[in-house]
């Protein structure tokens, strides 16, 4: 089994060890500890500024930093970085298209036992929307490390989101694995239907394509971590050749993966589509594994999806 | 300055209101009056006060400003045209479909606009974070932002206000166009902010109150700006809205709205008649 590591935590390793090779600030609300941007603040005290618990101003201050042709990240958990500042990110960041690459952790559900106010499931259909927004969903520590490198290296504004709960670090297996933006990962091939994850679900999309494979369903697995934009051209053929597709994610399956699915998939090649994740719902408190089970975010979840997709194929 | 330097500054600051006048009159909407009350200000920074360079908007060693009370955009055009940034004619193009001239100033297709702004209380925070890239860089410019009076009821202003003093941003001059009115009424009224000076003060700021209209005053403020080391400064800027057009003075129904063709007129002969005043004098 793969090591299990956090994606927050490889946002701060990248960002402290980047920092070395790239000149680019770096601004937190008063989570640093938490965002992980800490570690980067006590190797680059310079290059760190904590604006305090206001979000807006950080999103608007990083902005004007950027206007003066430098790169910024802006950090904050995804629920205040997406949800309370969303103007300012689609305006002073947004509009302008500004070098500001936005680090939002502790996203979705498995911030745990906070509960409903911190548990962002809202936050990739908000950024999703924003014109020229690069919306990255990294699904394990190597996957979020690269995304950090990209953001880093590629023009305009991004929206990263990482978590808080450790997760197996399934891409660092990967034979040849390759982190290139806007393209997805195919972990398993099969012809039966297709389960598009993102984030936090990959690996559980994995183990529920273990399952399903000993009853004798073969399942392709493709890992979405760069949400908008789309790879439309792997999802068309993942609808061509396998004929059924379902999605997961931790996220409201209004607006975020399963809806960028639905939306890419109808228009180049209508298939059943049948979107796993939080159900229209806002979170509560409770340990992960019980809110993972709570909210139908499983493997055995998906399993179930997956036979329901495979029922709805044309001719069957 | 010097009585020929002051009456220079006069007929460039009577220039741009005619600029605005044109230019909303053309676009059949926008924002008069708030425009006109910062037309000495944008004046004396763009013409006296900051280094800018037309032939090179972007000159990394420019004085950068934000207009974050950025509907008076028009403002802001005519003095941005009327110092070469672009052709004056231009100004006619204001807010029509395919123009350059957005209703809200945008950096990425304007020269001369360092900051996209138009949704109050962002803008200040933008040229926050221009002052911290200079401490950063270690670099000499200077930033500006004027800020409306009404939109100080926004929090994001004073969450900026707390950002620039707890940073030491001696190099970011913010001005305050107190010009009484916004939208539903008078500004004391609908939701009253003040006082500034106080607010200013209590959040570490270095605070002047000055006669938005007086040149002499304005150069007496931004001097003792440019000298005050380890805390921002704030210009506390009173001025008449609409200043300059007779029937626009002091009325809040010019707020956000265009002259018709006769009150275009009217506004013209005003303006004018301060011209001819002033060749004369």
């Amino acid at each position: 089994m793969a090591d299990k590591k956090a994606t927050r935590e490889s946002y701060g390793a990248a960002l402290a060890e980047l920092g070395d090779s790239f000149d680019f600030v770096v601004l937190d609300a008063d989570l640093a500890a938490a965002t992980k941007t800490g570690t980067f603040k006590k190797k680059f005290p310079d290059r760190f500024f904590d604006c305090g618990i206001a979000e807006g101003n950080m999103m608007s201050v990083a902005a004007g930093i950027a206007a003066t042709g430098k790169t910024v990240f802006a950090s904050s958990f995804a629920m205040f970085a997406a949800g309370r500042a969303f103007e300012q990110v689609r305006n002073s960041i947004g509009y302008p298209h500004l070098n500001v690459k936005i680090g939002a952790t502790h996203a979705g559900i498995t911030v745990g036992e906070d509960g409903a106010t911190h548990q962002c499931n809202e936050d990739l259909a908000l950024m999703r929307t924003i014109p020229g927004m690069t919306v990255v969903n990294p699904a394990d520590a190597t996957e979020a490390f690269a995304a950090v490198k990209a953001a880093l290296t590629t023009d305009g504004p991004f929206y990263l989101r990482f978590g808080r709960f450790p997760v197996p670090d399934l891409s660092s297996e990967l034979e040849n694995y390759k982190f290139e933006l806007g393209k997805g990962v195919v972990y398993r091939e099969g012809k039966d239907c297709t389960v598009v994850a993102t984030g936090f679900m990959v690996h559980l999309a994995v183990e529920a394509a273990e399952k399903l494979a000993a009853e004798g369903i073969f399942v392709r697995v493709i890992d979405i971590h760069t949400v908008k934009p789309i790879d439309k051209e792997l999802l068309k053929k993942a609808a061509e050749e396998t004929g059924a597709i379902v999605t997961a994610e931790e996220h409201n399956v209004i607006g975020g993966l399963g809806a960028a699915v639905c939306e890419a998939v109808c228009e180049a090649c209508p298939v059943p589509v049948i979107r796993v994740g939080v159900e229209d719902a806002f979170g509560k408190s409770g340990s992960v594994p019980a809110l993972l089970e709570g909210y139908g975010l499983t493997a055995d979840h998906i399993v179930e999806s997956v036979k329901k997709a495979v029922s709805m194929k044309r001719g069957k | 300055m010097d009585k020929k330097e002051l009456l220079s500054l006069k007929k460039i600051a009577n220039q741009v209101r005619i600029g605005i006048v044109d230019g909303v009159y053309a676009a059949g909407c926008g924002h008069p009056g708030g425009s006109l009350s910062i037309a000495d200000i944008l004046t004396y920074l763009y013409f006296k006060e900051m280094k800018v360079n037309p032939e090179n908007p972007k000159d990394p060693t420019r004085d950068r400003f934000v207009l974050s009370k950025g509907h008076t955009a028009p403002g802001l055009y005519a003095t941005l045209a009327l110092r070469g940034f672009f052709p004056v004619e231009e100004l006619k193009t204001l807010r029509k479909y395919g123009a350059r001239l957005q209703g809200h100033p945008d950096m990425k297709h304007i020269p001369g606009i360092d900051m996209s702004t138009g949704s109050l209380g962002l803008g200040i925070s933008a040229a926050c974070g221009m002052a911290l890239a200079a401490k950063i860089d270690k670099k000499d410019y200077r930033t500006y932002a004027i800020l409306g009076d009404g939109e100080s009821e926004e929090g994001q202003v004073w969450e900026a206000a707390m950002f620039a003093a707890h940073y030491h941003l001696d190099n970011l001059c913010a001005i305050v166009d107190w010009n009484g009115l916004q939208i539903d009424g008078k500004v004391t009224e609908v939701m009253n902010p003040t006082p500034h000076d106080e607010k200013f003060r209590a959040f570490g700021w270095h605070v002047i109150s000055v006669d938005a209209h007086d040149f002499e005053q304005l150069e007496a403020a931004f001097a003792e700006a440019r000298a005050t080391v380890g805390q921002p400064t704030v210009i506390i800027a009173k001025s008449t809205k609409g200043k300059g057009v007779s029937y626009m003075e002091n009325s809040v129904d010019w707020h956000g709205k265009a002259p018709k063709t006769e009150e275009y007129e009217i506004a013209m002969k005003d303006l004018l008649a301060i011209a001819k005043t002033l060749e004369e004098a």
